[in-house]
């Protein structure tokens, strides 16, 4: 999966669509054995100050139940346009996703976090379960969440 | 056309409806046990004393849900320990870790995507439409046999085929079309097809303050327990975060420190149709509901099954015809109105028997009737009646399109129906008057076949053979019958001496030839009739079958049937003929219309000569000592008294309840069964006021004369004939 990045580069300058300041990251999420339906995975980035900058991706499509991420629901706001084009299908049990971004190398140790939000249909909404600095020094370090992520590695 | 919509989607849907009407089934037992399980709530208790409970054991609580299967649960993260977890009303106790079962997932996932995601949602979203399509269609095709709209609760006769499925059908519709409905409503819901309503939380301010203790916030405790939907707590490190609490009128945004309700959103009219659909559809909250749904659910299948051999049937029936002369060189033309295909059965047997006999002969449907099929010299057509008189399927735009034609063939018009029914043959008679207003000639009177009789049909063809000049022989065989052997186990004759020997004849199934064990005779009531073909006519086309009503069951074991010897009769001399241990090849016609109705009212048996059979067997069967009252006419008490001692024994083990009897050669005076009737007119219109039921056996003129005598029997209660007959109340056998 190889983007750009519409939601954050809508919000912010830091970011250039031009791809020669940027660089290729890699997201990759893998979930516990939880036995349930599909999760739903959110992962977007705040700033230094703790404020919503955009949206990376979101794992899960229908609408209705974002109410259950909701530390991403309530920064983004919900709003639809947030997630216009960066959609996919939820998350099985004990699987993986993986996302690639050309993120603007201004966002790189600047104090910039990644979240991720999860939830599961009769199960637990895990608001905020991992939060990962976007630090070179982090690159590659898998980190486990709170709820259904078993591990989170964000690799530049 | 609407038989057309109904049918063979069905057939083609019936796998897929049946994973998900069977899933759902299972799952609708689920509310049930829910509600058995689950703790009762009281209505004392407010949000907030329950959430001060569940507070003290797990601090980090972010929410607490009352789940639409009644389980309450509370969401924690204590840091060492975090899950979901259900929760004792009463207590705030923990009772084990909250997990919906892997089986009733699975049944969900199944019951709603076939376990197939988005695609399968869709598929059962279609599903769901085409059972909407299927209840409605089927609902109009049985008010269509029925006789309307308002006759839809009427007894369905036919097949036991017929029946299962229409009174399964029926019964299961408004099930079927509810959880149709509304799993449409949540499909759509689920695609975003139904707007969302759009939770645009209200802008508030907290106070800010240090948070108070959960159990005294005057907003939660305005709020009882069984109201609540959903709680959420704030977020501990965020200071201006708020309660956030659901319940089924609205979202309340209450401060953390003050306990003041902040902001109220009222549920919008939207959200209640959806918690209001969704109840609907899964029985949550709604426990008997779910259990009915289930039940109408489980009624999918059969009626997949019956319905796959009635279509199967239907167009088995359809002969093929040839060779078919192309209309414009035909010199007589066949058209048919048939609303199942039997019609067809014989139309097939006269296109044939005319080609033998050097007729250009073209067949087609009514309602395909062109100038070209009226510019033949001769027209034959043979209509079925359907439902209160109406055209059959195939008929339809025949007398508005035949309005629309020239042409004036000679014609002979013949009707299918059942006499039962009030209207019987209305629509042939409606046929052979349009006819007739335009002048066709007449080739021979309009004729009524009763209930597919071959015999009737073949002395219409005896008659259509007469007015072409040649023989014309029609032997129709509607299915060619699968026979099974029968051995002539004993017999007794009566009669002789009169001049109208009868045989009761006892027939069993032969015994394994190896093993010696007794053979199995096939399944048959007392009613139903056997088929037998006169030997050296077994070919197919051959012989015609002759019929006789059955007095016995299989579970008396043997198979018997009273038949009189007739003079110059194939079958009767061949079976009168007969020495024990015969054997003859015989198949059932089930005769579900000859029956006696269910229940404990009276019986009321009427018979004559030979028509005796079905009605002792009815009387043998009556060991519940239902009131049966027997009236039987023969000729002579010392000669053909058929049934005389074991009638005797029945009276005295109270199966029958009393016994006329007339003999029209007595020496003491003649007498006739109908006379018997007219004597005992007060009593028998005492039996019809209890709900009593008449069956009738015997010959035609004996019915006709039964009729006469009832007429005025019933009359002064305000009943008729005709109306007894479509209640299914006087049902008759006749030959």
């Amino acid at each position: 999966m190889k983007l750009v990045l519409p939601a954050v580069a809508a919000t912010t300058t830091l970011l250039s669509p031009v791809l020669a300041e940027a660089r290729q990251v890699t997201f990759e999420t893998t979930l516990k054995n939880y036995g349930g339906n599909g999760a739903y995975v959110v992962l977007y980035v705040t700033d230094a100050s703790g404020a919503y900058k955009g949206t990376l991706w979101m794992a899960g499509g229908k609408a209705k139940y974002y109410r259950h991420l909701s530390d991403w629901q309530r920064a983004s706001g919900g709003r639809a346009t947030e997630i216009d084009g960066i959609t996919g299908a939820s998350v099985g049990s004990g699987k993986t996703l993986k996302i690639t971004l050309d993120l603007a190398d201004a966002m790189i140790d600047a104090g910039y976090k990644v979240h991720v939000d999860t939830a599961v249909e009769d199960g637990m909404d895990n608001p905020s379960e991992v939060v990962a600095p976007l630090a070179a020094s982090a690159s590659g370090k898998p980190v486990a969440g709170k709820g259904y992520v078993k591990s989170f590695t964000v690799t530049f | 056309m609407l038989r057309r919509l109904h049918g063979l989607p069905g057939i083609v849907l019936a796998l897929a409806l049946t994973v998900t009407a069977l899933t759902g089934a299972v799952l609708s037992v689920q509310p049930a046990l829910d509600r058995l399980v689950a703790p009762a709530i009281s209505a004392e208790v407010s949000v907030a004393d329950l959430a001060a409970l569940v507070a003290a054991r797990h601090p980090g609580v972010s929410a607490i849900r009352l789940r639409a299967d009644g389980s309450l649960t509370a969401a924690f993260d204590d840091g060492d320990t975090r899950g979901v977890e259900r929760i004792d009303p009463a207590t705030g106790a923990g009772l084990g870790p909250y997990a919906v079962s892997e089986t009733t997932r699975f049944l969900t996932n199944l019951h709603r995507s076939f376990l197939a995601g988005d695609a399968g949602r869709v598929a059962a979203a279609i599903g769901a439409l085409a059972m909407l399509g299927l209840s409605v269609s089927g609902l109009a095709l049985l008010a269509r046999r029925l006789g309307g709209a308002g006759a839809l609760l009427r007894p369905i006769r036919g097949t036991p085929a017929q029946r299962w499925h229409g009174e399964l059908g029926r019964l299961a519709a408004v099930g079927l079309l509810l959880s149709s409905l509304t799993g449409l409503w949540m499909s759509a819901g689920t695609f975003g097809l139904i707007p969302e309503a759009q939770g645009t939380s209200p802008a508030v301010i907290a106070s800010g303050g240090a948070p108070a203790p959960v159990g005294t916030l005057a907003g939660l405790k305005a709020v009882t327990l069984q109201d609540l939907r959903a709680l959420s707590f704030p977020d501990p490190a965020d200071p201006t975060d708020v309660f956030t609490l659901v319940t089924a009128d609205g979202e309340r945004v209450i401060d953390a420190a003050t306990g003041a309700t902040l902001a109220l959103t009222p549920a919008t009219a939207l959200e209640r149709v959806n918690d209001l659909i969704s109840m609907l559809h899964t029985g949550r909250g709604a426990w008997v509901l779910g259990l009915l749904l289930g039940l109408a659910s489980a009624a999918v299948p059969v009626l997949g099954v019956t319905g796959l051999i009635l279509w199967l049937r239907r167009r088995t029936a359809r002969p093929r015809i040839t060779p078919n002369v192309p209309a414009r060189m035909a010199d007589t033309v066949i058209l048919v109105g048939s609303e199942g295909n039997s019609s067809w059965g014989f139309a097939g047997t006269l296109h044939a028997a005319l080609t033998a006999a050097g007729h250009k002969v073209h067949t087609a449907a009514m309602n395909d009737v062109t100038a070209t099929h009226l510019a033949a010299p001769r027209l034959l057509i043979l209509a079925a009646t359907y439902g209160e008189g109406a055209a059959p399927q195939s008929a339809k735009h025949f007398l508005p399109r035949l309005a629309r034609l020239q042409g004036r063939p000679a014609v002979a018009v013949l009707g299918f129906g059942d006499r039962s029914f009030p209207h019987f043959c209305r629509f042939a008679r409606e046929v052979a008057d349009a006819l007739d207003a335009r002048g066709c000639p007449q080739l021979l009177p309009m004729k009524r076949v009763d209930r597919r009789s071959a015999q009737e049909f073949a002395q219409w063809g005896h008659d259509l053979g007469d007015v072409l000049g040649h023989d014309l022989v029609l032997t129709h065989v509607a299915e060619p019958p699968k026979t099974a052997p029968l051995v002539l186990a004993g017999r007794e004759l009566y009669g002789e001496a009169v001049g109208a020997p009868v045989a009761i004849l006892r027939f069993q199934a032969p015994s394994d030839p190896r093993t010696g064990a007794p053979g199995r005779l096939p399944a048959f009531e007392a009613g139903d009739l056997v088929g037998i073909v006169p030997p050296g006519q077994e070919k197919p086309g051959d012989g015609m079958p002759r019929f006789y009503s059955l007095a016995s069951s299989t579970h008396d074991g043997v198979l018997e049937i009273c038949v009189r010897l007739r003079e110059g009769g194939l079958c009767s001399t061949f079976l009168h003929a007969l020495a024990p241990g015969a054997t003859i090849h015989a198949f059932i016609r089930e005769n579900p219309t000859f029956r006696p109705a269910k229940g404990r009212a009276p019986l009321i048996l009427i018979g004559a000569g030979a028509g005796i059979g079905p009605l002792a067997g009815f009387v043998r069967a009556n060991a519940a000592g239902r009131p049966v009252h027997l009236y039987w006419g023969g000729r002579s008490a010392a000669s053909d008294f058929l049934y005389e001692h074991e009638l005797a024994q029945h009276l005295a083990e109270r199966r029958l309840t009393t016994l006329r009897t007339a003999f029209s050669r007595d020496p003491n005076g003649s007498a006739y069964v109908q006379d018997r009737i007219a004597a005992d007119a007060p009593r028998l219109r005492e039996l019809m006021k209890q709900g009593a039921q008449i069956l009738v056996c015997g010959g035609r003129d004996m019915a006709e004369a039964v009729t006469r005598a009832l007429e005025p029997v019933v009359r002064p209660l305000g009943l008729d004939l005709p109306t007894l007959k479509s209640s299914g109340r006087y049902v008759e056998d006749v030959y």
